[in-house]
């Protein structure tokens, strides 16, 4: 049912990706023929990628070619951008999970906490950390965590890629580095990739800690002054069971909201933290492939991307159901 | 059993502290169930809360003794205190709906509560639940243990509520509005099934309520609070016959009662004679075979059935009934907010039923029917002072702006008794009552001749109520507008009306004269609402 709902989005998402693309400034076309290309040879590479078509017939083709999984050659790296993708997307993925799984261990249970002892000194912590959180670009903590944790103490291992050049990668199944090196068994591996994600992915955690840790304070403080935490408290439960089966489960629903909202732009937001560590994500691609008026490569980006966030609502929705039996009720 | 002495607790606000009860002193003996009478703010909630020790934060006990059983309640630790409640004191709230979890089944809250003060474990624990629910008479209950709050009606939530706090045979009941926002006979299963309840396990209860007739009706002793003092305390005839406070007089008076006229609801000292009114033959609204059909998830929904009835020129109708039974659906097509499926609304001889709700807002019809709607606040714009809440109609129908507007709205604010000073403040800064006279001037801004009223003063505290019905009879005889009445207080609307329009089940099943349907019903339902309203005991004659 939802899923049917999810069709026309993508279709939307097809006609917008091309169109986008087709308006960038600039022609594919003369910098591909390269920098001594004649005018001839320009038209040459032109008719080569299909691009002195009409526009309909060039959309029907890119759709053609969607069918049957063809999502063009990338121009700059001269690679199919669909292997660009199922070897890059991979790599983002691990990292905004990771962060996002960092960001909530500390953000929920700070804003839990805070809710609960309003104007104490948890509560003026959780305070400091949103500010700061927000207030700090992604870039600069970056560098900060490199300079102290790689160059002054020596901790981390160099801001290098996904893996040190010293490990041999293991074989890909998921594509996740740290469950492919499980999956193999092979320990030390695990531990190097882990080693080389933890900066990134605290640099990012710093950076979506805020929203998460406000909402969830935002969200107890209303549910526990609501009148069943006060039929609760004086039926004689325990404050734990009052906390965590009453108030916790309501508060939820506005915190899985944020969490799909932070976990969208942070996924298309970290280019700027995959640049800092050299992380081979499909942010870098993408701005890449941009600059240089990639098309194809920034379609399948585009597609990518939207296609996830699809994916993302359809999980978001389900977990509404799954907390709030309302919502069930009402799609019925 | 439980004793209070001298009980007070403060609330900080950013004001500094604030006193909510200054030295309340009260006994429940075994068996016995007490009433806490009072208006809005009087304290008398946080008295409760203060003794079960669920305050707010911010709240505190500021001095006095509480003791329940030899337990000195407000020196017990916070876990002696978790094993009191519930088990020894137990606490039944108003708004059954929002004191449910509302993502939590039903039976499992009972669960809780059963499990908590080991009265169950896993094995049996859905099991207990379904008894403790049996124990408040839920048909069926085996199936609505798997229920969610908003699967289930007022009624049936409270009941819950009630399971819950029955549920571990506390000794102490105490019921904190238990039955506001409930219909009639609703309110009077839930009292009847807890007064059986308490009587069956001969425990003893505190009842808290702004109703003095319920309280009289279901209390052996009754205490009067006002401004976080109890005025007055003793038995409820005595109470009622002989108030010897100014403030249980004036409560008494302004509680609708059967025989009272609407001015005898006003302190003696200010009642004015009723101002005379012209009531004419000539009907002013005729609704004829009204329908409307909504389009629901399992199939058409018909929320009123052919309902036809007339007001006349000058005269007041009440609508009455109980929650679902069409008459807010009825007020919404006739002030035209609401398109009818059929049926004809001919207003002064034309046919507004033929003109789209949508569009009405601009039909030069739109000014000479007018609402006053039931929820004074929520009906205000946050953001507006009363004086642009009044000027909004004068602008946007009469065309009045400048000096002719400010003109206007003064004279407004003179004829609905709200002081000129308050004409600039936001509707936060106002009172119930005050709230409840901008309301009533935006209605009246624009000169109708027909004003419909839905249940304008559900909530506010009775002797504020007095005085806007009271306001409200007085404008319609110097305007000289006809009412429609909607309600579900027959008291008040006997009080108000002329006819009367009894609906059920989207019909109407009596009308008639007022005093006809009320002394003598010919419906056995409208006979059922009449004796399911609290009968408060008659006051001692008129001084």
């Amino acid at each position: 049912m939802r899923l049917a709902q999810a069709i026309p989005v993508v279709l939307g998402v097809v006609l917008v990706s091309f169109l986008l693309t087709r308006a960038l400034p600039g022609d594919p076309a003369a910098y591909f023929a390269g920098d001594a290309a004649t005018p001839e040879s320009i038209a040459a590479t032109r008719a080569k990628l299909g691009l002195d078509k009409s526009m309909p017939e060039q959309f029907l083709r890119y759709c053609g070619d969607l069918l049957r999984g063809d999502l063009g050659q990338s121009l700059s790296t001269g690679q199919p951008v669909l292997d660009e993708l199922t070897r890059r997307l991979p790599a983002s993925l691990e990292l905004t999970l990771t962060a996002l799984l960092i960001s909530c261990g500390i953000a929920v249970p700070l804003g839990v906490l805070a809710a609960t002892r309003p104007g104490s000194w948890v509560d003026h912590l959780c305070r400091v950390l949103v500010t700061a959180g927000v207030s700090l670009p992604t870039f600069f903590t970056g560098v900060v965590l490199i300079y102290v944790f790689y160059y002054l103490t020596g901790w981390a291992p160099s801001p290098l890629g996904r893996l040190d050049f010293i490990y041999i990668e293991p074989p890909t199944v998921t594509g996740f580095l740290l469950i492919d090196a499980a999956l193999d068994g092979d320990g030390e591996t695990w531990a190097a990739a882990l080693r080389q994600l933890i900066l990134p992915a605290l640099t990012l955690a710093l950076f979506t800690m805020a929203p998460i840790a406000r909402m969830t304070r935002a969200a107890m403080l209303s549910a526990l002054s609501s009148d069943f935490i006060r039929t609760a408290r004086a039926a004689g439960l325990t404050s734990r069971k009052v906390l965590f089966a009453y108030a916790f489960r309501n508060a939820l629903l506005p915190v899985v909201t944020t969490l799909g909202m932070v976990f969208s732009f942070t996924l298309g937001a970290n280019v700027l933290v995959e640049k800092v560590f050299a992380w081979p994500g499909i942010g870098s691609f993408a701005v890449e492939a941009l600059v240089a008026s990639d098309y194809a490569a920034v379609q399948g980006f585009v597609l990518c991307m939207a296609l996830l966030f699809v994916a993302l609502n359809l999980v978001i929705d389900m977990a509404y159901s799954l907390i709030d039996p309302r919502i069930g009720f009402d799609s019925k | 059993m439980l004793s209070i002495k001298d009980l007070a607790v403060a609330f900080r606000t950013r004001r500094g502290e604030v006193d909510a009860v200054r030295g309340v002193s009260f006994d429940v003996a075994e068996g016995e169930v007490l009433g806490i009478v009072g208006e809005s703010g009087s304290g008398k909630s946080v008295t409760s809360y203060a003794l079960m020790r669920i305050l707010d934060a911010g709240g505190r006990i500021k001095a006095g003794e509480a003791t329940y059983g030899g337990v000195d309640l407000r020196r017990a630790s916070e876990r002696d205190m978790q094993g009191i409640r519930g088990r020894e004191i137990s606490m039944i709230f108003q708004n059954p709906r929002a004191a449910l979890n509302p993502i939590r089944k039903v039976g499992r809250q009972i669960e809780d509560v059963l499990r908590r003060h080991a009265r169950a474990d896993r094995q049996n624990g859905r099991a207990e639940a379904i008894r403790a629910m049996e124990a408040v008479r839920i048909n069926d209950a085996a199936a609505r243990y798997d229920a969610y709050p908003f699967e289930l009606s007022g009624g049936m939530c409270q009941r819950i509520v009630c399971a819950i706090a029955l549920a571990c045979d506390p000794r102490l009941l105490v019921m904190d509005e238990p039955t506001t926002g409930l219909d009639i006979t609703t309110q009077k299963a839930v009292m009847e099934l807890v007064t059986d309840l308490i009587r069956a396990r001969a425990m003893s209860a505190i009842l808290i309520t702004h109703d003095l007739g319920l309280a009289a009706q279901y209390c052996d002793r009754l205490v009067v609070m006002k401004d976080g003092e109890i005025v007055e305390a003793g038995d409820p005839g005595a109470l009622f016959s002989r108030p010897a406070h100014a403030y249980t007089r004036k409560l008494v008076d302004a509680t609708p009662r059967a025989g009272a006229s609407i001015r005898s609801l006003l302190p003696a000292e200010v009642r004015t004679p009723e101002p005379p009114r012209r009531i004419t033959d000539e009907a002013l609204l005729e609704v004829r075979d009204l329908v409307k059909t909504f389009a629901g998830k399992s199939g058409p929904v018909h929320a009123v059935r052919g309902v036809s009835f007339d007001v006349k020129k000058g005269q007041s109708v009440g609508l009455v009934g109980e929650s679902g039974c069409g008459k807010s659906t009825t007020s919404s097509m006739v002030v035209r907010l609401l398109d009818p499926t059929s049926g004809e609304i001919r207003f002064e001889g034309t046919d507004l039923a033929q003109r789209p709700a949508a569009g009405f807002a601009r039909d030069p019809m739109r000014s000479r029917i007018q609402m006053v709607f039931q929820d004074a606040t929520d009906s205000l714009n946050p953001r507006h002072t009363s004086r642009q809440t009044i000027a909004e109609p004068l602008r946007a129908m009469a065309g009045l702006r400048g000096r002719a507007q400010g003109q206007r709205i003064e004279e407004l604010a003179d004829l609905v008794g709200l002081p000129r000073t308050l004409l600039d403040r936001f509707p936060h800064q106002l009172s119930g009552g005050q709230k409840a006279r901008v309301g009533i001037a935006r209605a009246i801004a624009v000169n109708p001749s027909f004003l419909i009223l839905d249940e304008p003063t559900a909530a506010l505290d009775v002797s504020i109520q007095a005085i806007v019905l009271n306001l409200l009879a007085d404008l319609r005889a110097r305007l000289n507008m006809s009412y429609l009445f909607v309600s579900h207080d027959l008291h008040v609307v006997r009080l108000l009306c002329d006819h009367v329009v009894v609906m059920k089940g989207g019909e109407i099943v009596e009308q008639g004269s007022a005093e006809q349907v009320m002394t003598a019903p010919a419906d056995p339902y409208t006979a059922e609402l009449l004796s399911a309203a609290p009968k408060p005991p008659a006051p001692r004659a008129a001084a």
